[in-house]
């Protein structure tokens, strides 16, 4: 096979399962289960993730003229965006079931997004990048809005795709900044033009508007706002997906650009991602303490976990591209699990909202009340979790560049964070006021959900427990990135020079 | 293979096995109380194996029943366990409280057993677990650990509406010093590139962990600070007196001190002897405040549980003000005293629980002349009562003469001050404890007790009682059994300390003391 092949097969995959899923759905009759289509789209998954699986075996692999590059980063985010979207499918099957009629395609976008992610991953030029991002994320507007008829949803996908769209703009309007600044838009390049630039300081705008731009996909402070909003109103296990795993393609492309393009300029941009860590850290803690709604208060508080991956930005190289590698991974897993346990709580009428809806779930969902006071723990940062280990790798790379404050503001902010995920844990055991207070509930642990569940719970404590291989493949990951190539069919030089 | 290397790898493993094993099986009563019973007695026979096998002749500074095992390679962090003359005692304590505590849950939980003892065989997982850890980063687990189950037996078990609140209060007061600690622990690691408590230690005395003296400082003050908040010292106490009335009685038995109290001495003491050393006038004054406000506040209280929260208190800010001496007998009373303060305080509490399943009160003012009612109940108070008070022959004797003798030959400033403060406590704890078995057991019937037919201990309850009472006398009459190992910690720590204070320290305690006479 040849390298064009090989380095994007698993987006090939993926592509394939999509197209082929959106082929067969208007074959099914109109009332049919559209869960077929759902296990074709597991089945993808499966292969995408053993094709990245296969390509950690070649060694680098570059591809068309050096935009792509397969290395043991973009496996790692690969492997880590096929389990993500393996989860949600698993956790999706049920969901849409005899609620609307058009399925079929969510399972599709699902693929199609999991491709425009990978691509985000293994890009190493700029408008590749931007390619894949805009691929993610219009299968993301949409399946914010996938509960048809509800006017939430409407509102969280169109909220979503104005201002994802100004987001992109703005990434793209980094991209030719950069370009100007250094002649070129692949990664490697730029960092070569950084060193002879004549305009440093397009090249720093450069940089904060790609910052703008991919801030707003992670959804650090002050980019959040759209954040509480939207995933209120989307569905549950979309928000599951969509709060993972586009934000793990996001700081891939962040590490790669700050890292390995705008690596000779850290020192400058470090102290903007200390203010974006520090601020984000603050303001999603503090927004979370005052949530009554569940999903509201963890959209907050991904703002805050991602504030926490921010930390790891302004260590050290090798430590701080580790270290936000898993707790990228270690957040996926929390994150994903806890919002399956609420796919599953809720329903698709999502009528358990609050956490005083949640009171005595331990008593009536032991099972499910269990997965969720796991997760739980793991976003507090409990050891033996995920979250754990996450933490800590992230705020020792800070300790080791220096960062103390950092670390000192980061754990302080785990303190406040613990109130509000304790008050929900809390909430799960303790006894309801009145035993006829309850909502209708979602239906029973179906098998698919249930394996997804523990796929999420498993990874979650091998995670915290076991931190090793995993720490390793992150290691290897944060290894590969420094070695990006040069481009053989270099952007034309000639426009540095004007 | 020989047991000794591995036996506190089981000693962790029984009860947690045990957890699992309760949480997947059907939630019927008999079969969790008595499972729940079954472990706690097979792990309190494993901890004897410790007593029974400890080299009382090895050189002090040694930790026995080791094993040591890389766990993750990076960052280095390794599976070290060990015990020595300061834990070695508190494990098997912690072994003994744990049956006892399920016998008094039998009746008093009525509903979700398999929650609770569940969450109680955790509890006494991460407890088993930090006392046993020689990694920081083990060890931080553990500590973390022991937070959760707590948290839930209060909110959960708790008794009244109060309980959420007071559950999140203990967790919270816990979990962000807590988050300080790890800044800490992370701090050191990237000076030193270990988590390995005997190799810190080795670095510490050779005043090579870094010769940044203030960022030392900084890491010493969120070592001492989150011990601090767990034992509780004066003024970070806030959490104790909702945790405690909220909590119920097993959980109780094994909430307060001794987890804070032997981080101390375990690493405040032994990473940072020279800090400990300077602020040791400080928590003096502070054990010396505790001692006496506890003791105050425990006098004006009209319930029983909020008593014992605050005697509670005022007996730890005598540990404090114990260990801070840094003379041997101060150090060795600290020890012995935690012991000794653990096992009555749970005798007592016990009883309070026992009290309160007859008339689900804890509130003084509804008691009075329960004493001919129920001769055995009084007899037991009154015994734990003496003993928490400090009278000879009793357990609580032994410690608090020594803290005393300790503190008075400790050489730093104000030392005299601090202990007559101290000593006062003595007199404020006999007259609380003793006028509460007055309102509660003495007098009229009070209104409670008149209309409801008490019933007096049964079989169960005098199990669960009469191993710490027959444990109350050996220990005040044979002490040396026990602070024949607790010697060799508090010798090595008292020597620790003098030989590490830099001669400046020296100079200037030296000096400080001249001025005070």
């Amino acid at each position: 096979m040849t390298p064009n092949i090989v380095a994007l097969l698993p987006e090939y995959i993926l592509t394939i399962v999509g197209v082929l899923i959106m082929l067969a759905e208007p074959l099914l009759p109109s009332g049919a289960s559209r869960k077929p289509l759902g296990w074709l789209a597991i089945l993808g998954t499966l292969g995408a993730g053993y094709a990245s699986w296969y390509q950690l075996h070649l060694g680098n692999i570059t591809a068309f003229s050096n935009s792509i590059q397969v290395d043991s980063f973009s496996v790692f985010f690969h492997l880590l965006v096929a389990a993500i979207a393996l989860v949600t499918l698993l956790i999706s099957l049920d969901y849409f079931e005899g609620n609307a009629s058009h399925s079929g395609e969510y399972f599709a976008l699902i693929a199609f997004s999991a491709v425009g992610m990978m691509l985000m991953t293994c890009a190493t030029e700029l408008l590749v990048v931007f390619v894949g991002l805009e691929i993610s994320s219009i299968s993301t507007y949409i399946m914010c809005g996938f509960r048809k008829g509800s006017a939430a949803g409407s509102e969280s996908s169109i909220k979503y795709f104005l201002l994802g769209s100004f987001a992109t703009a703005f990434f793209l309007y980094g991209i030719a900044l950069a370009f100007g600044a250094t002649g070129s838009t692949s990664i490697a390049a730029i960092a070569q033009g950084l060193a002879t630039t004549t305009t440093p300081r397009m090249a720093f705008l450069a940089l904060a508007m790609i910052l703008i731009g991919l801030g707003f996909k992670v959804s650090a402070a002050p980019f959040h706002v759209w954040t509480p909003d939207v995933y209120q109103g989307a569905p549950s296990p979309v928000v599951g997906f969509m709060s993972t795993a586009p934000k793990a393609a996001a700081f891939a492309v962040l590490l790669r650009i700050t890292f390995s393009a705008f690596g000779p300029m850290q020192h400058r941009w470090a102290v903007l991602l200390w203010v974006l860590a520090a601020l984000s850290m603050t303001v999603g803690n503090l927004g979370a303490l005052l949530q009554r709604d569940v999903k509201r208060m963890l959209a907050y508080s991904s703002i805050a976990h991602a504030g926490y991956i921010l930390v790891a930005f302004t260590a050290l190289q090798a430590d701080g591209i580790a270290a936000a590698c898993f707790y990228t991974a270690s957040y996926a897993a929390m994150q994903i699990g806890a919002f399956a346990v609420i796919t599953q709580v809720t329903g698709y009428n999502e009528q358990i909202r609050t956490t005083d809806d949640y009171t005595g779930l331990g008593l009536r969902r032991p099972i499910l009340a269990a997965f969720l006071a796991l997760f739980l723990i793991s976003l507090i940062g409990i050891p033996f979790t995920g979250g754990f280990f996450g933490k800590f790798y992230v705020f020792s790379a800070a300790i080791h560049a220096n960062h103390v404050w950092l670390a000192v503001i980061g754990l302080l902010n785990s303190g406040v964070a613990c109130f509000y995920y304790l008050r929900l844990l809390v909430a799960l055991y303790s006894r309801p006021v009145t035993e006829t207070a309850q909502p209708t509930e979602g239906r029973s642990l179906s098998v698919p959900a249930g394996v997804g569940l523990t796929l999420a719970a498993a990874a979650t404590l091998m995670l915290g427990i076991l931190p090793g291989h995993f720490l390793n493949l992150a290691q290897r990951a944060s290894a590969s990135t420094q070695s990006v190539p040069t481009p053989v069919a270099a952007a034309p030089v000639t426009t540095s020079q004007q | 293979m020989n047991i000794d290397h591995s036996i506190l790898t089981i000693l962790i493993l029984v009860p947690l096995a045990g957890a699992i094993l309760l949480a997947l099986l059907p939630d019927k009563g008999k079969l969790m109380q008595w499972g729940a019973l079954a472990v706690t007695l097979i792990t309190f026979l494993l901890t004897l194996h410790l007593p029974f096998h400890y080299d009382y002749g090895a050189a002090s500074g040694t930790f026995q029943f080791a094993t040591d095992n890389p766990w993750i390679a990076s960052p280095a962090i390794r599976y070290h366990l060990g015990v020595d003359g300061l834990s070695m005692w508190l494990v098997v304590l912690t072994g003994l409280l744990a049956p006892l505590g399920v016998l008094v849950s039998w009746r008093a939980i009525d509903t979700r057993k398999k929650t609770f003892y569940v969450l109680f065989l955790l509890q006494q997982v991460a407890m088993l677990g930090v006392f046993v850890s020689l990694d920081l980063f083990l060890y931080y687990g553990f500590w973390e650990l022991s937070l959760i189950p707590m948290t839930l037996l209060i909110a959960t078990f708790g008794r009244t509406e109060n309980r959420r609140r007071a559950a999140i209060k203990f967790f919270l007061y816990a979990f962000i010093p807590s988050a300080i600690l790890l800044v800490g622990i992370l701090w050191l690691y990237v000076r030193t590139g270990t988590f390995d408590l005997p190799r810190l230690t080795q670095l510490a005395a050779a005043h090579s962990i870094s010769s940044n003296s203030a960022a030392l400082w900084l890491c010493s003050l969120a070592f001492l600070v989150a011990f601090a908040v767990k034992v509780p010292v004066f003024p970070l106490h806030g959490w104790l007196s909702d945790a405690v009335s909220e909590a119920p009685t097993a959980a109780v038995m094994v909430l307060a001190g001794k987890l804070g109290l032997y981080s101390i001495l375990r690493f405040s003491f032994s990473i940072f002897p020279e800090q400990s050393h300077c602020i040791a006038p400080l928590m003096l004054a502070l054990g010396a405040i505790g001692i006496v406000y506890g003791a105050l506040l425990a006098l004006v209280q009209k319930d029983l549980k909020r008593l014992a929260a605050y005697a509670t208190l005022s007996a730890v800010a005598f540990i404090v003000l114990g260990i801070f001496s840094f003379t041997i007998s101060g150090l060795d009373g600290g020890i012995f005293h935690i012991l000794s303060e653990s096992l009555s305080g749970a005798a007592f509490f016990m009883l309070l629980g026992i009290l309160y399943e007859r008339y689900g009160t804890y509130d003084m003012r509804e008691y009075g002349g329960l004493a001919g009612k129920l001769p055995w109940m009084v007899t037991l108070f009154v015994i734990t009562t003496l003993s928490l008070v400090g009278l000879p022959m009793l357990n609580g004797f032994v410690g608090e003469f020594l803290i005393l003798s300790g503190s008075m030959q400790a050489v730093f400033a104000h030392h005299m001050v601090w202990t007559v403060l101290a000593t006062t406590g003595v007199i404020l704890s006999a007259s609380y404890m003793l006028w509460m078995i007055q309102r509660v057991f003495y007098g009229d019937l009070g209104i409670k007790s008149e209309n409801v037919k008490g019933w007096d201990i049964d079989a169960r309850e005098h199990l669960a009682m009469w191993p710490l009472v027959i444990l109350f006398l050996i220990m005040g009459v044979a002490s040396p059994i026990w602070l024949r190992a607790i010697d060799t910690a508090g010798t090595r720590i008292a020597a620790t300390q003098s030989s590490s204070v830099s001669p400046q320290a020296q100079i200037s305690t030296a000096s400080a003391s001249t001025e005070a006479k």
